[in-house]
C-alpha cells in the first residue's frame, strides 16, 4: 500500500485527522527544510506539504510568494528539493511527502527523469496547482508508473460533473480549496466548507485534505470535525519569515503552532 | 512545410494548437473559463453580436484603419513597397481596442460589472479603460511598477477614465507580474469580474477569442491590398511581444502560401547579451499564465527578467499559436534590438510624418532590412499597431532630455 493511503487508513482507525502542514523547500535558507520536516512530525504532523518554489506563484498571496523568492534568491532548484526529502528519508520512512508547486519547474526536468528521482527521494505525492486533470493525460501515468499519487485540488467554484472527474483522475487524497482566492486569504466560513465537503464525499471516494485560510488551533479543530486532513501553510510560513534571521528559532515557532493545533484537533 | 493545416480548425476544443495552449490554472478558474468558452461558442457566431461588435468598430473605433503607402520610405530604402496597416489611428491609439470592446461586450453579456486587466506599456489598461469606462463598469488595472514609471502618461490616462491603477512590486516588477496579480484577483473575485485579457496568451479561450476580435486587422489589409496594391502582398511584418497584432494581422493569411511571415521579437539589449524579450529566438517551450508556449527561462524552469525599451513587449512568454506557427515553419520569427528599434522611430519620424509607438518600431526596423532585399514591384504589409505619444518621455530620457 503507499505510504499516503496508509496514512489516512491507520488514522481512520484511530479516529484522527490528518494534519498537513505545508513549507516552501529552501524557506529562507537550504540547511533549514530537513530539520523543519522532522521538527513538523515531533509536533503532530501526518503528511508533510512540500513546497517547490517558482518564480511565478499565481495561485498564492503574499506570504507564499516571498518564501518562494526568499528560496529563489539562493537558487533552490527541484533537484535541491529532492535531495532534502532524500535526507529526511533517512530517519523518517513514514510520513508521507507530497510535492506542491507548478508545473514549470517539473517539466522543465521531463516528466520521467522528475518522476524517477521524486520517487527515488522517497516522494509519495505531487501537487501542481496549475494542472488540472485535463491537462495532466500525459504526466499521470507516468507518475502512477513511480508509485506516485496525484493530488489535484477542488474549489469552492468546482462544478458535481468536475468533482467526479477529478476524484477519478486523483489519487492520495483531494485538496479542497476553501475559499475563492489565493494561499493565505481571509479566514474560511465552516459551514460552507462542511456542506460543500459533504458534497465532495457524495462524488468521490478519496480522503478531503481542506486548506486556504487555516489559522490557527481553532479553525483547525472545526475543518477537522468535517474534512479528513487540514492544510495550514501560510500561518507556518509567516512564522518562517518572522524568524528568517534566527533560522535556529523556527523549528519552535513552527512546531507550536502545529502542537496547538493537534492538540485541538485530538480533543 | 509538407502540408498545409486547416488554421481555422485551432485551437482545438480545449485550446491546444499542437503541444501548445491549454489551460493551466488553478481549479477555482476552471468553471469560469468553462464558462467563458461556452458563452463564446455561443456568440461569436451570433448576427446581433457581430452586428454590435462591428458597429463598435466602425464608430467608436473608427475603422477600418487606412492602409497607407509608405512611399517616400519605401524609395529612400530602395527595395519593396512598403504599407503601413494604420491601426495607431484606432481610438486610443493602438489595435488594444479592437479586443476589449470583444471582450466587454462579453463582459456585458455574462453579466459582470467589473473589469481587470494587465497591462505593459498601458495601451491595454488604457482600451479597457475606455470601454469600461463606456459601458459603465468598474475597472481596475494591474500594471508593473516600472513600467508605472515609464508608461506614466498611460497611467494617467487610464486614471482620467475612472479606472484604478495597481502598481505591482513583486518579481520583475513589469507586464508578467502584472499577470500573475490579474489572476489572483480574478481567483478572489471570480464570481462578479470579467478579467480582460490584452493578448493572445493566458489559458483557452483567452488565445482565441483575443485573436478572433484582432483578426479584423488581416482582414481588412487583405482587402485593402487586393484593392490598393491590385495583389496580395509578399509579406506581412509585425512585432511580437505576447503577439495580439500580429496574429490578428497573420491569421487571414495564413492560406495564402506565397505570403511571408515576419514576426518580430525585441532583442533588447541583443540577444547574444541574454538581456532581451525574445523566447521565440532564444527560449523553450514551458507553462506560464496558463498555457504552454515559449518561454524564457532558466535551466530549474524559473522565469527569467527580460528586457525591452519597449514596456509592451517586456515579457518571457508568447502566445501559443504563435509557438505553433513557429515549430510547424509557418512564421519566420525574428528579432530587432533596442537601437534599431529607436532609430527606426527616429526614421519613420521624421520621413513619414508618423510617429510608431517602440512596439511597432520592432517591426518597421526589421522592415527596414526586408524591403531592400525585395524588388519595387513587391510589397509588405508593415502592422503599424501604436502611436508613439505614450513613448515621448522614454524617448525624450534618452535623448538626456527632461521636462
Amino acid at each position: 500500500m503507499r505510504r499516503i493511503e496508509s496514512c489516512f487508513q491507520r488514522l481512520d482507525g484511530q479516529n484522527r485527522k490528518a494534519l498537513i502542514p505545508f513549507v516552501t523547500a529552501g524557506d529562507p535558507v537550504k540547511d533549514v527544510t530537513v530539520p523543519l520536516m522532522h521538527a513538523m512530525v515531533d509536533a503532530g504532523a501526518d503528511i508533510i506539504e512540500l513546497g517547490v518554489p517558482f518564480s511565478d506563484p499565481m495561485a498564492d498571496g503574499p506570504v507564499i510568494q516571498l518564501a518562494c523568492e526568499r528560496a529563489l534568491a539562493h537558487n533552490t532548484s527541484t533537484r535541491d528539493v529532492l535531495a532534502m526529502v532524500k535526507a529526511f528519508r533517512e530517519t523518517n520512512t513514514d510520513t508521507p511527502v507530497v510535492l506542491m508547486g507548478y508545473l514549470n519547474p517539473v517539466e522543465v526536468m521531463g516528466y520521467e527523469a522528475f518522476a524517477e528521482a521524486a520517487a527515488d527521494a522517497g516522494v509519495d505525492g505531487v501537487l501542481l496547482v496549475d494542472l488540472p486533470p485535463e491537462e495532466a493525460l500525459e504526466v499521470k501515468p507516468v507518475m502512477d508508473a513511480h508509485g506516485l499519487d496525484m493530488i489535484f485540488l477542488v474549489a469552492p467554484t468546482t462544478s458535481d460533473a468536475r468533482i467526479k472527474l477529478i476524484g477519478e483522475a486523483g489519487s492520495g487524497y483531494l485538496y479542497y480549496v476553501s475559499l475563492k482566492g489565493v494561499t493565505g486569504s481571509a479566514t474560511l466560513n465552516v459551514d460552507e466548507v462542511a456542506s460543500r465537503v459533504e458534497t465532495i464525499r457524495n462524488l468521490a471516494q478519496l480522503p478531503i485534505g481542506v486548506g486556504f485560510g487555516i489559522k490557527d488551533a481553532e479553525s483547525a479543530q472545526a475543518v477537522s470535525r468535517v474534512a479528513d486532513g487540514v492544510v495550514v501553510g501560510s500561518a507556518l510560513v509567516n512564522q518562517i519569515a518572522e524568524n528568517k534571521d534566527t533560522p535556529d528559532a523556527i523549528n519552535d515557532a513552527v512546531g507550536g503552532i502545529l502542537s496547538a493545533m493537534r492538540n485541538a484537533m485530538d480533543q | 512545410m509538407s502540408e498545409r493545416p486547416d488554421f481555422s480548425a485551432f485551437p482545438d476544443a480545449r485550446g491546444h494548437f499542437g503541444q501548445f495552449g491549454g489551460s493551466f490554472v488553478s481549479e477555482t478558474l476552471m468553471g469560469a473559463l468553462d464558462e467563458l468558452t461556452a458563452m463564446y461558442a455561443r456568440l461569436k457566431d451570433d448576427p446581433q453580436f457581430r452586428a454590435d461588435f462591428d458597429y463598435d468598430l466602425a464608430h467608436y473605433v473608427g475603422r477600418p484603419s487606412p492602409l497607407y503607402l509608405a512611399e517616400r520610405w519605401s524609395k529612400q530604402l530602395g527595395g519593396a513597397k512598403i504599407w503601413l496597416k494604420r491601426e495607431d489611428l484606432n481610438h486610443t491609439g493602438a489595435h488594444k481596442v479592437n479586443n476589449t470592446i470583444g471582450q466587454a461586450l462579453l463582459a456585458k453579456h455574462m453579466g459582470k460589472p467589473r473589469v481587470i486587466a494587465e497591462t505593459g506599456a498601458g495601451q491595454h489598461g488604457v482600451a479597457t479603460a475606455t470601454v469600461a469606462a463606456r459601458l459603465g463598469l468598474t475597472c481596475q488595472v494591474y500594471m508593473g511598477a516600472e513600467d508605472v514609471e515609464r508608461q506614466k502618461l498611460n497611467v494617467y490616462r487610464m486614471k482620467l477614465l475612472g479606472a484604478e491603477v495597481i502598481p505591482v512590486t513583486s518579481g520583475s516588477r513589469t507586464l508578467k507580474d502584472a499577470m500573475n496579480e490579474a489572476m489572483r484577483d480574478w481567483v478572489t473575485n471570480v464570481d462578479d469580474t470579467f478579467y480582460i485579457i490584452g493578448t493572445v496568451a493566458g489559458p483557452h479561450p483567452y488565445p482565441q477569442l483575443v485573436r478572433d476580435f484582432q483578426c479584423i486587422i488581416g482582414r481588412e489589409a487583405r482587402e485593402q491590398s487586393l484593392k490598393q496594391a491590385g495583389q496580395l502582398p509578399d509579406a506581412l511584418v509585425a512585432c511580437v511581444g505576447g503577439g495580439s497584432n500580429a496574429i490578428g494581422l497573420f491569421h487571414p493569411f495564413l492560406n495564402d502560401d506565397d505570403v511571408a511571415m515576419y514576426g518580430v521579437e525585441a532583442a533588447g539589449d541583443g540577444i547574444e547579451t541574454g538581456r532581451h524579450a525574445a523566447p521565440l529566438n532564444a527560449g523553450r517551450p514551458g507553462v506560464l499564465h496558463g498555457n504552454r508556449t515559449y518561454l524564457m527561462e532558466d535551466d530549474n524552469g524559473q522565469i527569467i527578467e527580460t528586457h525591452s525599451v519597449s514596456a509592451g513587449l517586456d515579457y518571457p512568454g508568447v502566445g501559443p499559436e504563435h509557438s505553433w506557427l513557429k515549430d510547424i515553419g509557418r512564421v519566420n520569427y525574428v528579432a530587432a534590438d533596442d537601437q534599431e528599434a529607436l532609430s527606426a522611430f527616429r526614421e519613420l519620424t521624421q520621413v513619414e510624418g508618423i510617429m510608431p509607438a517602440l512596439e511597432s518600431a520592432h517591426a518597421l526596423a526589421y522592415a527596414r532590412k526586408l524591403a531592400p532585399t525585395m524588388s519595387p514591384d513587391q510589397n509588405i504589409v508593415v502592422n503599424l499597431s501604436g502611436r508613439g505619444d505614450k513613448d515621448i518621455l522614454t524617448v525624450a530620457a534618452i535623448d538626456g532630455i527632461e521636462f
